[in-house]
């Protein structure tokens, strides 16, 4: 890791308390980081699917199961792992809910949305099992060509 | 911002004023148990003002799918009235914009009732 980056981590408790405590903590580092309004929301929302995932789906709500969450700074993007303890899934087993018998489904809707807000998203095996989300938002590009990041200094002031 | 819900008797239906957010656990409960409450009470025609709504999620989107289709099964029909740019952003890329009877106006909400 080069000095421009910076890696925060966070070990959540399987609690629904733990989805709004992950969005704020999430919302601060991306709106520190330089990220406008619009992608705060966009990335906030991931995350928050994310651990409504973990929670749900991976960790089945069970409290002793850990969420590891972590945010990857660097000059041109930030990115976010979500991995939990539970027995892993593939994206292609997951219903598009946009298909005409999905559509009025109550739930099936969380990786659609991060999948949309993010720039790059993707489900992978944890090297200790379970299923951990990677997704990363790039920084828009200024018209003088430069990324909206903000500088480490700034970051840390 | 807590979740809160206002219903109003008016021209035979009942608007629901919603304020808040509609999310996982307080949001979306309140919003089920709300509708359930008013289908109960043989209040069949709804529509949820959302003007005031900062925020839903997937569980938010999923729960406006079920009042939608609980209300439909019922005979009666729900009805989304004032979104935000947000909600009307996600109902969008979601394509239940399509699905939901979406309304700007209260007036125009109300005269669309069968």
């Amino acid at each position: 890791m080069t000095q421009d980056n910076k890696r925060i981590e966070v070990i959540l408790e399987t609690l629904l308390d733990s989805v709004g405590l992950a969005e704020e903590i999430c919302l601060r580092i991306a709106d520190a980081a330089g990220f406008d309004e619009d992608d705060c929301h966009k990335i906030g929302m991931s995350v928050r699917e994310g651990v409504i995932n973990a929670c749900k789906y991976g960790n089945q709500m069970e409290r002793e199961k850990k969420i590891y969450l972590s945010f990857d700074l660097t000059p041109r993007r930030i990115v976010i792992h979500i991995l939990d303890q539970g027995p892993g899934f593939d994206l292609v087993d997951v219903p598009d809910p946009l298909a005409e018998e999905n559509l009025l489904k109550t739930s099936g809707r969380g990786i659609f949305l991060m999948r949309a807000f993010m720039d790059e998203f993707a489900v992978r095996r944890g090297t200790a099992g379970g299923a951990e989300l990677v997704m990363a938002k790039h920084f828009r590009a200024n018209p003088n060509g430069h990324s909206g990041a903000r500088s480490a200094q700034t970051r840390e002031e | 911002m807590t979740f809160r819900a206002t219903p109003r008797e008016t021209a035979g239906a009942t608007v629901v004023d919603i304020s808040g957010q509609i999310t996982l656990g307080e949001g979306s409960a309140g919003l089920r148990e709300m509708v359930r409450d008013m289908l109960t009470k043989g209040q069949k025609k709804i529509v949820l003002n959302l003007g005031d709504v900062s925020y839903i999620d997937s569980s938010g989107i999923g729960e406006l799918v079920s009042g939608y289709t609980t209300v439909k099964n019922q005979g009666g029909e729900l009805k989304l009235l004032n979104l935000t740019r947000k909600v009307h952003d996600l109902l969008q890329i979601t394509k239940l914009f399509t699905v939901f009877d979406v309304h700007t106006d209260e007036r125009t909400a109300l005269s669309s009732f069968n």
